[in-house]
């Protein structure tokens, strides 16, 4: 069935594995930026520094000049078909290491953490090589490709999610996790092989077009994208694939909680888009579905169970942890409506809104923690009358969960605007799918309101006696970021020519 | 007769369907958290089985390929899972996973 191949196919191998390599240059410097904090770790072991979390930001910092190189490069295939440059990727580069430097440093603003936690050398280590498995969810355009890269998120991220071992609710997040994560990769990969079966190929622009040649059975495809909408659903965090995501938002350490929430969310985007986009596209001759069902309508329906169940269950949340896990999943069918919008405008407003909720959602939970240092907790009445105490630490709060909201003047609001534009630009069929947006919008505001409600207007129950300020490097840092969340719900051109340029995605023929 | 003595296509997708099914219903039913995993275990091998046998109907490669690395994987997933569930028998001295429930809405 198989035969040895020749040594000159060998030597082309080489040649092309040669090429690839310097179109891989991000990817090869955060392995060995990986490597290089274990090692760190090993030689500084015992004292407590902050070596480790510069080392980590700088090393980050560092891979936007070989990200910012690969602009210059011309969009294609490396890899044999396994893995893809292109804006989309570049652009998910970009995100990802933000991301992960702003993960770094509301890492180090945890007490709890720093407290509790015996060695942190690892989970600095950690958090890199999860960038790197997001960087490669967003580019890779093979099946094995995606498959390897969302466990080598998902691992890591158990792992992290854990990593208080002494602390109960820490332990169970992550058996949580673990299993809901486990199954529905498991889901995934059966789908994968059913893909696999219909069409012999595992890139998905071949599967594409071999899709469109040959036709197939609807049904099988339908249970296909079904099983594995289960896998990336879950890392979206969409109903009804979101059962782990209120109990692990609340027991992971936070700056874990918020680089889940934005971080492997916004991968679970990148690789939703560019599978189905794809693969699998909808509508068209040789596209056959079941009475007008297929994957767009499942996406359509997770959309608005998500919008509706993430805001209406928040509605009564205690712990603010919790309640932002809650918001995550709403904000989840938020970002949807951009993919079912299936457009250049749909996918631009997605990326938008993604970049927008790294920097609210980030704000909130460095806010959060911030204050749970000092009050030891989560809960919502724990906030009264924090709002005089800590005038910073309450105005940005406040500016972010506008922004979660999406008012005006915030960048919430213009992701949103862009969102709902998108879907209304489709003409008249989607126009009660945005109304659905606009409305859960509106319950989202009495659950947000709640915390400026208790921080600014309900006096303290007993009153705090040490004045426990904060260090400057985060006052600086969230001042930085409530800045940008009102600047770019002003002047948002930048980011919106920048999500506009990222769209283009190698392979698309929708648009 | 003829379906029983010679192997085909269907008889493979046959078993890989039971085990799924298997698998999905010890994930859903049992409470042991171990017992779950080795509920993951049978479907990432059903998977397996799938991948195999159009592997070797289709004459390609890449299914022979994508199981070897799945089998990989499950043993890293087993290996990291373990670790989680051993901390969470130090600490709640139970891995029924219907009583590791101590945050509630």
């Amino acid at each position: 069935m198989f035969e040895l191949p020749s040594g000159a196919e060998i030597q082309s191998i080489i040649a092309a594995l040669k090429t690839g390599v310097g179109f891989f240059m991000p990817e090869i410097y955060l392995s060995v930026l990986f490597m290089l904090l274990i090692v760190v770790d090993l030689a500084v072991k015992g004292r407590k520094n902050n070596l480790l979390p510069l080392l980590t930001v700088l090393g980050l910092a560092g891979s936007f000049y070989f990200i910012y190189q690969q602009h210059l490069l011309e969009a294609g295939e490396i890899f044999f078909g396994m893995y893809v440059l292109d804006g989309f990727a570049i652009f998910f580069k970009y995100f990802f290491v933000i991301s992960g430097i702003l993960a770094v440093l509301i890492s180090v603003a945890d007490d709890q953490l720093n407290r509790h936690v015996r060695s942190m050398g690892e989970y600095y280590a950690l958090i890199v090589a999860m960038v790197i498995g997001m960087i490669m969810m967003a580019s890779s355009v093979d099946l094995l490709m995606m498959f390897l890269s969302m466990e080598l998120v998902g691992l890591t991220a158990y792992v992290l999610t854990g990593y208080r071992k002494d602390d109960p609710r820490s332990s169970e997040g992550a058996l949580k996790y673990l299993v809901y994560g486990a199954v529905s990769t498991g889901l995934m990969v059966y789908g994968f092989s059913l893909i696999y079966g219909i069409t012999a190929q595992t890139n998905i622009m071949k599967i594409s077009s071999e899709l469109a040649l040959h036709g197939y059975d609807p049904l099988v495809m339908m249970l296909a994208s079904l099983l594995i909408l289960a896998g990336f659903g879950y890392k979206i965090g969409a109903v009804p694939f979101h059962f782990w995501s209120p109990d692990v938002y609340e027991g992971a350490p936070t700056p874990v909680t918020a680089y889940l929430s934005v971080g492997s969310k916004a991968a679970g985007f990148a690789i939703l888009m560019r599978f189905f986009y794809v693969a699998i596209p909808h509508g068209g001759e040789p596209f056959q579905d079941i009475a007008g069902i297929d994957w767009l309508m499942l996406l359509i329906v997770i959309a608005i169970a998500s919008m509706v169940y993430g805001n209406v269950v928040a509605l009564w949340q205690k712990n603010v942890k919790r309640m932002l896990a809650y918001s995550s999943i709403a904000h989840a069918g938020y970002l949807l409506l951009g993919i079912i919008a299936m457009d250049s405008l749909g996918t631009q407003a997605t990326l938008f809104y993604l970049l927008g909720y790294l920097l609210m959602n980030i704000g909130a939970f460095y806010v959060v923690i911030i204050i749970s240092n000092r009050t030891g907790s989560e809960n919502l009445e724990d906030y009264r009358g924090l709002g005089k105490e800590m005038p910073l630490a309450g105005a940005a709060l406040t500016v972010f969960l506008i922004s979660l909201v999406g008012l005006p003047p915030t960048v919430g609001f213009i992701g949103k605007l862009m969102i709902f534009s998108a879907l209304l630009a489709k003409g008249s069929v989607y126009i009660w799918l945005a109304l659905i947006g606009v409305l859960t919008s509106v319950i989202s505001l009495y659950y947000y309101m709640l915390i400026p409600l208790n921080m600014y207007l309900r006096e303290s129950t007993q009153p705090c006696e040490v004045k426990a300020g904060f260090g400057i490097l985060h006052k600086v840092a969230i001042a930085v970021l409530m800045i940008l969340t009102l600047y770019f719900g002003l002047f948002f051109k930048p980011l919106t020519d920048f999500a506009r340029i990222s769209s283009s995605m190698l392979g698309v023929t929708i648009y | 007769m003829e379906l029983l003595t010679n192997i085909g296509l269907n008889h493979y997708l046959t078993i890989s369907a039971l085990l799924f099914g298997f698998g999905l219903f010890a994930v859903m039913t049992r409470k042991n958290a171990i017992v779950i995993l080795m509920g993951v275990e049978l479907i990432l091998n059903a998977a397996n089985i799938n991948f195999l046998a159009f592997s070797k109907f289709n004459g390609g490669m890449e299914g022979v390929m994508f199981s070897l690395f799945v089998i990989v994987l499950a043993a890293a997933e087993a290996a990291v899972g373990l670790a989680i569930v051993i901390n969470i028998y130090k600490i709640f001295r139970s891995v029924d996973v219907s009583t590791i429930d101590t945050m509630k809405e």
